[in-house]
């Protein structure tokens, strides 16, 4: 592969020119312009850079550590560059920020294509160099600090080993948590899933797939906010006496079948359950989609081959597209299960946690900001991470076996 | 769809290639039609359809029939009475956008100022970092490949506290800058991860042959891959746009308390708890904060669910 290219690791360099004589056939126009000589000035602009990358960062990280001790605040910045109030100056501000993004970029790619003699190294550098930092400082640094915050008290002051964890698992409260985040995890992605599978089954080539997939797929696009709203006006319960009418469609169901109205929300157990069934019916329609087109990937030879064989109907479903599609029901099972481990939206926005309805995702933001015990929101964060692991460990093997035998 | 296999042929293009052996069984679109045909006589079949269909659309259509119907009525009587006895308003949405307490219309340009930058930002950085994963050959390339691909798997809860402290520290919290930087940091790992699978599907003679001709790589890049990679790129837009759009954990961790920069998600979220009856409000805000992501994501639902596909099978 590498043999093709002119040059090994310089890419404008001396030799580049010699080899434009020697070569029979006229070189094209922009030859010249591609492997030219470099200038001095992007030189410098390209060094200027990495100095300015690898300073700030590692000032950055000092500071962070304690090392040095920065501490700005916002009358350090002018006005409109944080403090936008106004309709024109907040969309001033997103130009400005854009404009600003836009000319660093063009900066650091112009350098590292104009500058003298740069190795691949340097270029992969400028390519990657501003995703790299920001994931650095602003992903990898907070992991490691909120990892380390969870072995310390509720102020971040005192080391208290492995306390927090044990607070979680052993507290009642946590402890419902934890259950509450369990059943989530457990029924959201089969429950989301086997709809979808099913629903994507039944209307495969009929004459009206397209709106009835449409219908399904389009609470992805609603936020989890708004499908909390659409649902707790579904849920809205008004008190059994005269002249007062139902307002939400499930009590009023409940009322017409002859049932006394029931507290969707506020009931404990079962609250959450109907606070999961929201989340069902947004992941549906990711779960159809998906396996929608798998069941379309089959090749029709093996449906053929099966059908001469005698399958039809449910034993068809079973022991075809089922083994087909396997791969592609791994991807959205882990896939909803991630979505579901961090889920807040819809406990926050439906009950805020009250009534018995917390889960780990809500339970953190609930102690970082409400109870300020940094340390086991923290724990709770560590947690988060912890559990996403074997599902995507799991995730991982079962698509290598798939790859295997194919 | 029964035009393309028609019986008269045209004339033999050459160099077109023509794989299917002259008289097939059936085609694939045949087979189909075929097939449809039975499957729509299992009344079952179509009657779960229909009730999933429908128990899927019904809420939503609640809403929006509730926010054009009057205070009053809303408050007294289910939507569905409407049927019964219309009623139009748009009052609902005028307090909803321009009341005092509620100013959605404020929030709304909170939401357009959040979404744009929080879209172009981490987009234009994947797109570079997976070039250079992919077509850039340096020492440790695959080393940092998978710990950007690990990365993924972080939920952006385990660094808020932290990152959230630093934008304190540098005298930036509670400005539209923090919450640019948190979603464009957050997006990243899955925005390389996924344009990497599609910059590697780009066949390497094209890089070669432009390589010869003695472009750098960030001529390779903005001439050869960028043009090629527009799909790609719409479909991971949509899906970030939409992601930004309806966020409620970063915009409200960095923005919560700042009515200047909190977007729409956070202003209802904040009205569901506090105004838990006002529904003539409820459901208006719904809608408002939901009719954009709903364009978006039916104009151009197309790249979004080819993109969601190739991300998601290939793996």
């Amino acid at each position: 592969m590498s043999e093709t290219r002119p040059e090994s690791d310089v890419a404008g360099g001396p030799s580049a020119a010699i080899t434009t004589t020697e070569g029979a056939p006229p070189p094209p126009a922009h030859w010249r312009t591609g492997l030219k000589e470099g200038s001095t000035v992007w030189t410098v602009v390209l060094a200027v850079l990495g100095v300015v990358a690898i300073g700030g960062s590692v000032v950055f990280l000092l500071n962070a550590f304690g090392v040095l001790n920065i501490q700005l605040d916002r009358t350090t910045w002018p006005t409109w560059l944080v403090g936008a109030t106004s309709t024109g100056g907040k969309l001033l501000l997103m130009v400005f920020a854009v404009i600003l993004f836009v000319a660093v970029m063009t900066i650091v790619l112009l350098a590292a294509d104009r500058a003298k003699r740069v190795s691949n190294r340097v270029v992969a550098a400028a390519f990657l160099g501003p995703a790299a930092i920001m994931l650095g400082l602003g992903l990898l640094y907070p992991a490691v600090r909120t990892i380390r915050e969870s072995f310390f008290d509720r102020q971040s002051e005192n080391f208290i080993g492995w306390d927090n964890y044990v607070t979680i698992f052993t507290q009642s409260g946590f402890q419902l948590v934890l259950r509450n985040t369990l059943i989530w995890v457990i029924l959201v992605p089969i429950v989301a899933t086997f709809i979808g599978l099913a629903y994507a089954v039944l209307v495969d080539r009929t004459r009206f797939e397209s709106v009835a997939k449409g219908l399904i797929f389009l609470p992805m696009a609603i936020s989890l906010v708004g499908a909390s709203i659409i649902w707790k006006f579904v849920y809205e319960f008004r008190p059994d006496q005269e002249g007062v009418n139902q307002i939400g469609l499930a009590n009023q169901f409940l009322v017409w079948l002859g049932f006394d109205p029931y507290q969707f929300i506020i009931t404990s157990p079962w609250n959450t359950i109907f606070l999961i069934v929201v989340l069902i019916w947004i992941q549906t329609g990711f779960a159809m989609t998906i396996l929608s087109a798998a069941i379309k990937n089959i090749p029709d030879d093996i449906i053929e081959a099966a059908r001469l064989d005698g399958l039809s109907g449910f034993r068809m479903f079973r022991y075809i597209t089922i083994p087909s599609i396997r791969p592609a029901l791994v991807v959205v099972l882990v896939a909803i299960t991630m979505t579901t481990l961090k889920a807040f939206d819809i406990i926050y926005t439906m009950t805020g946690g009250q009534f018995e309805t917390s889960v780990v995702a809500n339970e953190f933001y609930f102690q970082s900001f409400r109870q300020g015990n940094f340390g086991v929101g923290a724990t709770l964060a560590v947690f988060l991470f912890v559990a996403v692991i074997p599902v995507v460990i799991y995730q991982v093997r079962q698509l290598r076996l798939a790859e295997e035998i194919r | 769809m029964t035009t393309t296999g028609g019986p008269t042929v045209p004339p033999p293009q050459p160099g077109r290639l023509t794989t299917t052996t002259a008289p097939r069984k059936l085609t694939k679109a045949e087979l189909r039609a075929a097939e449809a045909k039975t499957k729509l006589t299992s009344p079952w079949a179509s009657s779960i359809a229909i009730v999933i269909a429908i128990l899927w659309t019904i809420p939503t259509f609640g809403v929006l029939l509730s926010s054009i119907r009057p205070q009053a009525s809303i408050q007294s009587s289910g939507w569905w009475t409407w049927f019964t006895n219309p009623e139009f308003t748009l009052d609902n949405y005028d307090q909803v956008l321009f009341g005092t307490g509620t100013a959605f219309s404020t929030f709304f340009i909170n939401s357009v100022t959040i979404a744009l930058p929080s879209v172009l930002i981490p987009v234009t950085l994947a797109l570079l970092a997976a070039y250079a994963f992919a077509w850039i050959e340096f020492r440790g390339r695959d080393l940092l490949f998978v710990a950007v691909f690990s990365l993924q798997i972080v939920p952006l809860q385990i660094a808020l506290i932290p990152l959230l402290q630093e934008y304190v520290n540098w005298g930036l919290a509670g400005s539209f800058w923090t919450v640019w930087i948190s979603h464009s940091i957050f997006a990243l790992p899955l925005a390389i991860f996924l344009l990497h699978n599609f910059m590697k599907d780009i066949p390497p003679s094209l890089i070669e042959a432009a390589r010869v001709d003695g472009a750098g790589h960030v001529k390779i890049f903005f001439r050869v891959l960028l043009p090629l990679l527009v799909p790609a790129i719409a479909a991971f837009g949509i899906f970030q746009f939409l992601w930004i759009w309806n966020d409620l954990l970063v915009a409200l961790t960095m923005a919560g308390g700042t009515p200047n920069v909190a977007p729409l998600t956070v202003r209802l979220a904040e009205l569901s708890g506090s105004r838990g009856a006002d529904w003539h409000l409820l459901t208006a805000g719904a809608l408002v904060a939901i009719i954009v992501p709903l364009i978006v994501f039916l104009s151009l639902q197309r790249f979004f669910v080819r993109g969601m596909l190739s991300g998601s099978v290939k793996g």
